[in-house]
Protein backbone atom coordinates (compact mmCIF):
# COMPACT_ATOMS: atom_id res chain seq x y z
CA UNK A 1 0.00 0.00 0.00
CA UNK A 2 1.33 3.43 -0.93
CA UNK A 3 1.62 5.93 1.91
CA UNK A 4 -0.76 8.89 1.81
CA UNK A 5 0.88 12.15 0.75
CA UNK A 6 -0.12 15.81 0.76
CA UNK A 7 0.44 17.74 -2.46
CA UNK A 8 2.06 21.18 -2.07
CA UNK A 9 -0.96 22.90 -3.67
CA UNK A 10 -3.11 25.18 -1.50
CA UNK A 11 -6.52 26.57 -2.42
CA UNK A 12 -8.29 29.69 -1.15
CA UNK A 13 -11.19 31.96 -2.02
CA UNK A 14 -10.71 35.56 -3.06
CA UNK A 15 -13.51 38.09 -2.65
CA UNK A 16 -13.34 40.74 -5.33
CA UNK A 17 -15.53 42.90 -7.48
CA UNK A 18 -15.70 42.21 -11.21
CA UNK A 19 -17.74 44.36 -13.59
CA UNK A 20 -19.29 46.03 -10.54
CA UNK A 21 -20.54 42.78 -8.99
CA UNK A 22 -19.16 40.92 -5.99
CA UNK A 23 -17.52 37.58 -6.78
CA UNK A 24 -16.00 34.74 -4.81
CA UNK A 25 -13.17 33.35 -6.86
CA UNK A 26 -11.39 30.12 -6.06
CA UNK A 27 -7.67 29.92 -6.76
CA UNK A 28 -4.82 27.56 -6.07
CA UNK A 29 -1.13 28.12 -5.78
CA UNK A 30 2.16 26.36 -5.23
CA UNK A 31 5.80 27.36 -5.31
CA UNK A 32 7.69 30.55 -4.79
CA UNK A 33 9.37 33.21 -6.87
CA UNK A 34 8.14 34.77 -10.08
CA UNK A 35 4.33 34.72 -10.15
CA UNK A 36 3.04 32.54 -12.99
CA UNK A 37 -0.71 32.94 -13.45
CA UNK A 38 -2.29 30.12 -15.45
CA UNK A 39 -5.59 30.53 -17.34
CA UNK A 40 -7.68 27.45 -18.04
CA UNK A 41 -9.52 26.63 -21.25
CA UNK A 42 -13.20 27.28 -21.99
CA UNK A 43 -15.62 25.09 -20.06
CA UNK A 44 -12.94 23.73 -17.72
CA UNK A 45 -11.16 24.92 -14.56
CA UNK A 46 -7.79 25.45 -12.92
CA UNK A 47 -7.21 21.75 -12.25
CA UNK A 48 -5.80 21.58 -15.75
CA UNK A 49 -2.56 23.02 -14.35
CA UNK A 50 -2.21 20.70 -11.38
CA UNK A 51 0.81 18.90 -12.84
CA UNK A 52 2.79 22.13 -13.23
CA UNK A 53 2.02 22.96 -9.61
CA UNK A 54 3.68 19.82 -8.28
CA UNK A 55 6.68 20.00 -10.60
CA UNK A 56 9.62 20.99 -8.41
CA UNK A 57 11.62 22.16 -11.44
CA UNK A 58 8.95 24.82 -11.92
CA UNK A 59 7.86 25.64 -8.36
CA UNK A 60 11.47 26.16 -7.26
CA UNK A 61 11.51 29.41 -9.21
CA UNK A 62 7.87 30.18 -9.90
CA UNK A 63 4.85 30.83 -7.71
CA UNK A 64 2.28 29.08 -9.88
CA UNK A 65 -1.28 30.38 -9.45
CA UNK A 66 -4.47 29.44 -11.19
CA UNK A 67 -7.99 30.66 -10.60
CA UNK A 68 -11.30 29.19 -11.66
CA UNK A 69 -13.09 31.85 -13.66
CA UNK A 70 -16.52 32.81 -12.30
CA UNK A 71 -19.07 30.13 -13.33
CA UNK A 72 -16.22 27.54 -13.50
CA UNK A 73 -14.87 24.97 -11.08
CA UNK A 74 -15.33 26.15 -7.49
CA UNK A 75 -16.01 29.81 -8.41
CA UNK A 76 -19.74 30.31 -8.36
CA UNK A 77 -21.60 32.56 -10.79
CA UNK A 78 -22.45 36.01 -9.40
CA UNK A 79 -25.70 36.56 -7.53
CA UNK A 80 -28.62 36.79 -9.94
CA UNK A 81 -27.03 34.50 -12.50
CA UNK A 82 -30.26 32.54 -12.81
CA UNK A 83 -31.80 35.45 -14.70
CA UNK A 84 -29.11 35.85 -17.34
CA UNK A 85 -27.29 33.99 -20.07
CA UNK A 86 -23.58 33.68 -19.36
CA UNK A 87 -21.38 35.31 -21.97
CA UNK A 88 -17.68 35.93 -21.56
CA UNK A 89 -16.45 39.13 -23.17
CA UNK A 90 -12.99 40.41 -24.03
CA UNK A 91 -13.38 43.35 -21.65
CA UNK A 92 -14.71 41.23 -18.78
CA UNK A 93 -12.04 38.56 -19.20
CA UNK A 94 -9.23 41.11 -19.35
CA UNK A 95 -10.58 42.93 -16.28
CA UNK A 96 -10.78 39.64 -14.37
CA UNK A 97 -7.11 38.77 -14.94
CA UNK A 98 -5.87 42.26 -14.14
CA UNK A 99 -8.06 42.40 -11.00
CA UNK A 100 -6.80 39.00 -9.82
CA UNK A 101 -3.15 40.02 -10.25
CA UNK A 102 -3.74 43.34 -8.47
CA UNK A 103 -5.74 41.80 -5.63
CA UNK A 104 -2.85 39.48 -4.84
CA UNK A 105 -0.30 42.27 -5.43
CA UNK A 106 1.59 40.12 -7.94
CA UNK A 107 4.74 41.87 -9.11
CA UNK A 108 5.03 41.72 -12.91
CA UNK A 109 3.64 38.20 -13.20
CA UNK A 110 3.97 35.88 -16.15
CA UNK A 111 0.57 34.93 -17.53
CA UNK A 112 0.14 31.65 -19.38
CA UNK A 113 -3.26 30.89 -20.85
CA UNK A 114 -4.55 28.03 -22.95
CA UNK A 115 -7.13 28.22 -25.75
CA UNK A 116 -9.46 31.09 -24.72
CA UNK A 117 -6.70 31.78 -22.18
CA UNK A 118 -4.25 31.90 -25.07
CA UNK A 119 -6.48 34.32 -26.94
CA UNK A 120 -6.84 36.66 -23.98
CA UNK A 121 -3.08 36.60 -23.45
CA UNK A 122 -2.84 38.29 -26.86
CA UNK A 123 -5.23 40.97 -25.62
CA UNK A 124 -3.17 41.41 -22.45
CA UNK A 125 -0.16 41.94 -24.73
CA UNK A 126 -2.12 44.57 -26.67
CA UNK A 127 -3.57 46.46 -23.70
CA UNK A 128 -1.43 45.76 -20.62
CA UNK A 129 2.03 44.63 -21.76
CA UNK A 130 3.93 46.72 -19.21
CA UNK A 131 2.17 44.95 -16.37
CA UNK A 132 3.66 41.56 -17.21
CA UNK A 133 7.13 40.01 -17.23
CA UNK A 134 6.23 37.69 -20.10
CA UNK A 135 3.13 36.22 -21.72
CA UNK A 136 2.65 32.65 -22.89
CA UNK A 137 -0.16 31.63 -25.20
CA UNK A 138 -0.87 27.91 -25.44
CA UNK A 139 -3.05 26.97 -28.41
CA UNK A 140 -3.38 30.68 -29.13
CA UNK A 141 -4.39 32.55 -32.26
CA UNK A 142 -6.05 35.84 -33.12
CA UNK A 143 -8.98 33.89 -34.60
CA UNK A 144 -9.96 30.33 -35.53
CA UNK A 145 -12.57 29.03 -37.92
CA UNK A 146 -15.48 27.45 -35.97
CA UNK A 147 -16.07 23.75 -36.56
CA UNK A 148 -19.40 23.13 -34.81
CA UNK A 149 -22.59 24.97 -33.93
CA UNK A 150 -22.51 26.04 -30.26
CA UNK A 151 -26.32 25.66 -30.09
CA UNK A 152 -25.67 21.95 -29.44
CA UNK A 153 -23.87 22.74 -26.20
CA UNK A 154 -26.80 23.75 -24.02
CA UNK A 155 -30.20 22.25 -24.76
CA UNK A 156 -32.29 19.89 -22.67
CA UNK A 157 -32.31 17.02 -25.18
CA UNK A 158 -28.51 16.70 -25.38
CA UNK A 159 -26.44 16.01 -22.27
CA UNK A 160 -24.31 19.13 -21.86
CA UNK A 161 -21.37 17.49 -20.15
CA UNK A 162 -21.25 14.61 -22.60
CA UNK A 163 -21.45 16.74 -25.73
CA UNK A 164 -18.83 19.23 -24.53
CA UNK A 165 -16.43 16.40 -23.68
CA UNK A 166 -17.19 14.49 -26.88
CA UNK A 167 -16.48 17.52 -29.04
CA UNK A 168 -13.18 18.40 -27.40
CA UNK A 169 -12.04 14.78 -27.12
CA UNK A 170 -10.80 14.91 -30.70
CA UNK A 171 -8.49 17.77 -29.80
CA UNK A 172 -6.37 15.49 -27.61
CA UNK A 173 -3.37 13.85 -29.26
CA UNK A 174 -3.61 10.06 -29.74
CA UNK A 175 -0.31 9.65 -27.88
CA UNK A 176 -1.66 11.22 -24.68
CA UNK A 177 -1.95 8.75 -21.78
CA UNK A 178 -5.47 7.40 -21.21
CA UNK A 179 -5.67 8.54 -17.58
CA UNK A 180 -4.68 12.13 -18.44
CA UNK A 181 -7.02 12.17 -21.46
CA UNK A 182 -10.01 11.14 -19.40
CA UNK A 183 -9.22 13.46 -16.50
CA UNK A 184 -9.06 16.32 -19.01
CA UNK A 185 -12.45 15.30 -20.40
CA UNK A 186 -13.93 14.88 -16.93
CA UNK A 187 -13.61 18.62 -16.30
CA UNK A 188 -15.72 19.25 -19.41
CA UNK A 189 -18.29 16.74 -18.17
CA UNK A 190 -18.47 18.62 -14.86
CA UNK A 191 -18.92 22.07 -16.34
CA UNK A 192 -22.20 23.86 -15.58
CA UNK A 193 -24.92 24.18 -18.23
CA UNK A 194 -24.14 26.81 -20.85
CA UNK A 195 -20.73 27.69 -19.44
CA UNK A 196 -18.66 26.30 -22.31
CA UNK A 197 -21.07 27.94 -24.73
CA UNK A 198 -20.77 31.25 -22.89
CA UNK A 199 -16.98 31.09 -23.02
CA UNK A 200 -17.14 30.46 -26.74
CA UNK A 201 -19.02 33.73 -27.17
CA UNK A 202 -15.70 35.38 -26.37
CA UNK A 203 -13.78 32.96 -28.55
CA UNK A 204 -15.95 33.20 -31.63
CA UNK A 205 -17.81 36.47 -31.51
CA UNK A 206 -16.40 39.09 -29.16
CA UNK A 207 -12.71 38.21 -29.10
CA UNK A 208 -11.72 38.35 -32.76
CA UNK A 209 -8.28 39.95 -32.61
CA UNK A 210 -7.51 39.87 -36.31
CA UNK A 211 -5.99 43.16 -37.36
CA UNK A 212 -5.18 44.07 -33.74
CA UNK A 213 -2.20 41.89 -32.81
CA UNK A 214 0.19 43.99 -34.91
CA UNK A 215 0.14 46.50 -32.05
CA UNK A 216 1.87 44.03 -29.71
CA UNK A 217 5.31 45.18 -28.60
CA UNK A 218 7.35 42.14 -27.59
CA UNK A 219 10.15 44.50 -26.54
CA UNK A 220 7.95 45.60 -23.63
CA UNK A 221 6.78 42.07 -22.84
CA UNK A 222 8.09 38.90 -24.51
CA UNK A 223 5.43 36.68 -26.07
CA UNK A 224 5.73 32.93 -26.45
CA UNK A 225 3.20 30.92 -28.44
CA UNK A 226 3.16 27.13 -28.19
CA UNK A 227 0.66 24.98 -30.08
CA UNK A 228 0.17 21.22 -30.22
CA UNK A 229 0.35 19.58 -33.63
CA UNK A 230 -2.89 17.64 -33.02
CA UNK A 231 -4.92 20.77 -32.24
CA UNK A 232 -7.23 21.20 -35.21
CA UNK A 233 -9.28 23.88 -33.41
CA UNK A 234 -6.37 26.26 -32.97
CA UNK A 235 -3.98 24.65 -35.41
CA UNK A 236 -0.25 25.34 -35.67
CA UNK A 237 -1.11 27.18 -38.91
CA UNK A 238 -3.48 29.49 -36.97
CA UNK A 239 -0.77 30.28 -34.44
CA UNK A 240 1.88 30.79 -37.12
CA UNK A 241 -0.42 33.10 -39.08
CA UNK A 242 -1.01 35.12 -35.92
CA UNK A 243 2.69 35.28 -35.10
CA UNK A 244 3.56 36.57 -38.57
CA UNK A 245 1.84 39.80 -37.57
CA UNK A 246 3.65 40.12 -34.23
CA UNK A 247 7.29 41.13 -34.46
CA UNK A 248 9.36 39.10 -32.01
CA UNK A 249 6.71 36.50 -31.11
CA UNK A 250 8.35 33.14 -30.53
CA UNK A 251 6.44 30.12 -31.85
CA UNK A 252 6.88 26.47 -30.96
CA UNK A 253 4.88 23.64 -32.49
CA UNK A 254 4.65 20.87 -29.91
CA UNK A 255 4.83 17.29 -31.16
CA UNK A 256 2.44 14.63 -29.88
CA UNK A 257 0.26 17.20 -28.11
CA UNK A 258 -3.18 18.63 -28.78
CA UNK A 259 -5.33 21.43 -27.40
CA UNK A 260 -4.73 20.69 -23.68
CA UNK A 261 -0.96 20.25 -23.41
CA UNK A 262 -0.67 20.84 -19.65
CA UNK A 263 -3.33 18.31 -18.72
CA UNK A 264 -3.45 15.78 -21.58
CA UNK A 265 0.23 14.86 -21.46
CA UNK A 266 2.11 16.68 -18.68
CA UNK A 267 5.38 14.80 -19.29
CA UNK A 268 5.46 15.77 -22.96
CA UNK A 269 4.44 19.37 -22.21
CA UNK A 270 7.19 19.99 -19.67
CA UNK A 271 9.78 19.29 -22.39
CA UNK A 272 8.47 22.37 -24.15
CA UNK A 273 7.51 24.65 -21.29
CA UNK A 274 10.57 24.25 -19.07
CA UNK A 275 12.96 25.89 -21.57
CA UNK A 276 10.48 28.77 -22.04
CA UNK A 277 10.18 29.34 -18.29
CA UNK A 278 13.96 29.15 -17.92
CA UNK A 279 14.35 31.76 -20.63
CA UNK A 280 11.88 34.04 -18.86
CA UNK A 281 13.55 33.52 -15.50
CA UNK A 282 17.01 34.33 -16.79
CA UNK A 283 15.72 37.30 -18.76
CA UNK A 284 16.56 35.69 -22.10
CA UNK B 1 1.26 9.85 -51.10
CA UNK B 2 -0.04 6.54 -49.77
CA UNK B 3 -3.00 5.09 -51.58
CA UNK B 4 -6.10 3.83 -49.82
CA UNK B 5 -8.33 1.20 -51.30
CA UNK B 6 -12.15 1.54 -51.00
CA UNK B 7 -12.77 -2.22 -51.09
CA UNK B 8 -10.19 -3.01 -48.44
CA UNK B 9 -11.49 -0.25 -46.15
CA UNK B 10 -15.10 -1.37 -46.71
CA UNK B 11 -14.07 -4.91 -45.75
CA UNK B 12 -12.56 -3.53 -42.54
CA UNK B 13 -15.77 -1.59 -41.85
CA UNK B 14 -17.82 -4.77 -42.28
CA UNK B 15 -16.02 -6.11 -39.20
CA UNK B 16 -17.77 -3.45 -37.12
CA UNK B 17 -20.37 -5.71 -35.40
CA UNK B 18 -17.69 -8.22 -34.40
CA UNK B 19 -15.33 -5.49 -33.19
CA UNK B 20 -18.13 -3.92 -31.15
CA UNK B 21 -19.06 -7.23 -29.53
CA UNK B 22 -15.53 -7.38 -28.16
CA UNK B 23 -15.99 -3.98 -26.47
CA UNK B 24 -18.65 -4.32 -23.75
CA UNK B 25 -17.85 -0.85 -22.37
CA UNK B 26 -18.69 0.78 -25.68
CA UNK B 27 -21.92 -1.26 -25.92
CA UNK B 28 -22.78 -0.08 -22.42
CA UNK B 29 -22.12 3.57 -23.33
CA UNK B 30 -24.53 3.22 -26.25
CA UNK B 31 -27.31 1.66 -24.20
CA UNK B 32 -29.71 4.54 -24.99
CA UNK B 33 -28.69 4.92 -28.63
CA UNK B 34 -31.02 3.73 -31.37
CA UNK B 35 -30.55 5.05 -34.89
CA UNK B 36 -30.37 4.16 -38.54
CA UNK B 37 -27.59 6.00 -40.29
CA UNK B 38 -25.65 5.96 -43.53
CA UNK B 39 -21.89 5.62 -43.71
CA UNK B 40 -19.95 6.29 -46.89
CA UNK B 41 -16.54 4.66 -47.20
CA UNK B 42 -15.24 6.44 -50.26
CA UNK B 43 -17.73 5.49 -52.99
CA UNK B 44 -19.16 2.53 -51.06
CA UNK B 45 -22.39 3.22 -49.10
CA UNK B 46 -23.40 1.37 -45.93
CA UNK B 47 -26.71 1.19 -44.06
CA UNK B 48 -26.20 0.82 -40.31
CA UNK B 49 -28.77 0.27 -37.60
CA UNK B 50 -27.72 0.52 -33.97
CA UNK B 51 -30.17 -0.78 -31.39
CA UNK B 52 -29.43 -0.19 -27.70
CA UNK B 53 -25.73 0.22 -28.45
CA UNK B 54 -25.40 -2.90 -30.62
CA UNK B 55 -25.13 -3.05 -34.41
CA UNK B 56 -28.28 -4.88 -35.43
CA UNK B 57 -27.78 -4.33 -39.17
CA UNK B 58 -24.80 -3.45 -41.31
CA UNK B 59 -25.37 -3.75 -45.02
CA UNK B 60 -23.27 -2.69 -47.98
CA UNK B 61 -25.06 -0.81 -50.82
CA UNK B 62 -25.79 0.43 -53.36
CA UNK B 63 -29.31 1.14 -52.17
CA UNK B 64 -32.43 2.58 -53.75
CA UNK B 65 -34.11 5.19 -51.54
CA UNK B 66 -32.89 3.69 -48.24
CA UNK B 67 -33.85 6.04 -45.37
CA UNK B 68 -31.47 7.27 -42.66
CA UNK B 69 -31.48 9.81 -39.81
CA UNK B 70 -27.95 11.06 -40.39
CA UNK B 71 -25.07 10.28 -42.69
CA UNK B 72 -21.33 10.20 -42.11
CA UNK B 73 -19.33 10.08 -45.30
CA UNK B 74 -15.63 10.44 -45.90
CA UNK B 75 -13.09 9.75 -48.58
CA UNK B 76 -11.23 6.43 -48.58
CA UNK B 77 -8.09 8.35 -47.72
CA UNK B 78 -9.79 9.93 -44.69
CA UNK B 79 -11.02 6.59 -43.29
CA UNK B 80 -7.71 4.96 -44.06
CA UNK B 81 -5.75 7.62 -42.22
CA UNK B 82 -8.26 7.78 -39.33
CA UNK B 83 -7.83 4.03 -38.84
CA UNK B 84 -4.03 4.07 -38.70
CA UNK B 85 -2.73 2.75 -35.35
CA UNK B 86 -1.48 6.27 -34.55
CA UNK B 87 -3.25 8.66 -36.89
CA UNK B 88 -1.42 11.73 -38.11
CA UNK B 89 -2.47 15.25 -36.99
CA UNK B 90 -5.66 16.38 -38.70
CA UNK B 91 -6.62 12.80 -39.63
CA UNK B 92 -7.13 11.60 -36.06
CA UNK B 93 -10.77 12.50 -35.32
CA UNK B 94 -14.07 12.66 -37.19
CA UNK B 95 -14.52 16.37 -36.39
CA UNK B 96 -10.99 17.06 -37.62
CA UNK B 97 -11.85 15.36 -40.91
CA UNK B 98 -15.12 17.32 -41.17
CA UNK B 99 -13.48 20.66 -40.39
CA UNK B 100 -10.81 20.01 -43.00
CA UNK B 101 -13.34 18.99 -45.66
CA UNK B 102 -12.53 15.26 -45.77
CA UNK B 103 -15.80 14.12 -44.17
CA UNK B 104 -19.42 15.29 -44.18
CA UNK B 105 -22.07 15.02 -41.47
CA UNK B 106 -25.59 15.39 -42.85
CA UNK B 107 -29.23 14.88 -41.99
CA UNK B 108 -30.84 15.03 -38.56
CA UNK B 109 -27.74 15.51 -36.41
CA UNK B 110 -29.57 15.22 -33.08
CA UNK B 111 -29.00 11.48 -32.51
CA UNK B 112 -25.40 11.92 -33.62
CA UNK B 113 -24.71 14.86 -31.32
CA UNK B 114 -26.54 13.31 -28.36
CA UNK B 115 -24.32 10.22 -28.73
CA UNK B 116 -21.25 11.80 -30.29
CA UNK B 117 -18.55 10.04 -28.30
CA UNK B 118 -20.21 6.68 -28.86
CA UNK B 119 -20.52 7.23 -32.61
CA UNK B 120 -16.95 8.51 -32.93
CA UNK B 121 -15.64 5.52 -30.98
CA UNK B 122 -17.81 3.11 -32.96
CA UNK B 123 -16.60 4.45 -36.30
CA UNK B 124 -12.99 4.33 -35.10
CA UNK B 125 -13.18 0.61 -34.20
CA UNK B 126 -11.65 -0.58 -37.51
CA UNK B 127 -8.43 1.07 -36.30
CA UNK B 128 -7.99 -2.13 -34.29
CA UNK B 129 -7.63 -4.28 -37.40
CA UNK B 130 -6.51 -2.34 -40.43
CA UNK B 131 -5.63 1.01 -41.88
CA UNK B 132 -6.38 -0.20 -45.40
CA UNK B 133 -3.09 1.15 -46.71
CA UNK B 134 -2.18 -0.63 -49.90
Amino acid sequence: MTAATLEPITGRYLRLELSGRPHRVYFEEAGQGIPLVCLHTAGADGRQFRHLMVDADITRHFRVLTFDMPWHGKSSPPEGFENEEYRLTTAGYTEMIVAFCRALALDRPVVMGCSIGGRIVLNLAIEHAAMFRALIGLEAADFQEPWYDTEWLNRPDVHGGEICAALVSGLIAPQSPEAARHETLWMYKQSGPGVFKGDLYFYRVDGDLRGKVGAIDTGTCPLYLLTGEYDFSCSPADTERTARNIKGAQVTVMRELGHFPMSENPAQFRRYILPVLEKIRTGG
Amino acid sequence: MDSFDDAKLAAAFEQLPALLERDPNLIHRGAFFDARFAVGIGAIPFDVIVTAGRVSLLERGPFVMRPWRFAVRASAEAWGRLWQPTPEPGWHDLSALAKRGYATLEGDLHPLMANLQYVKDLLALPRRIAGGRS
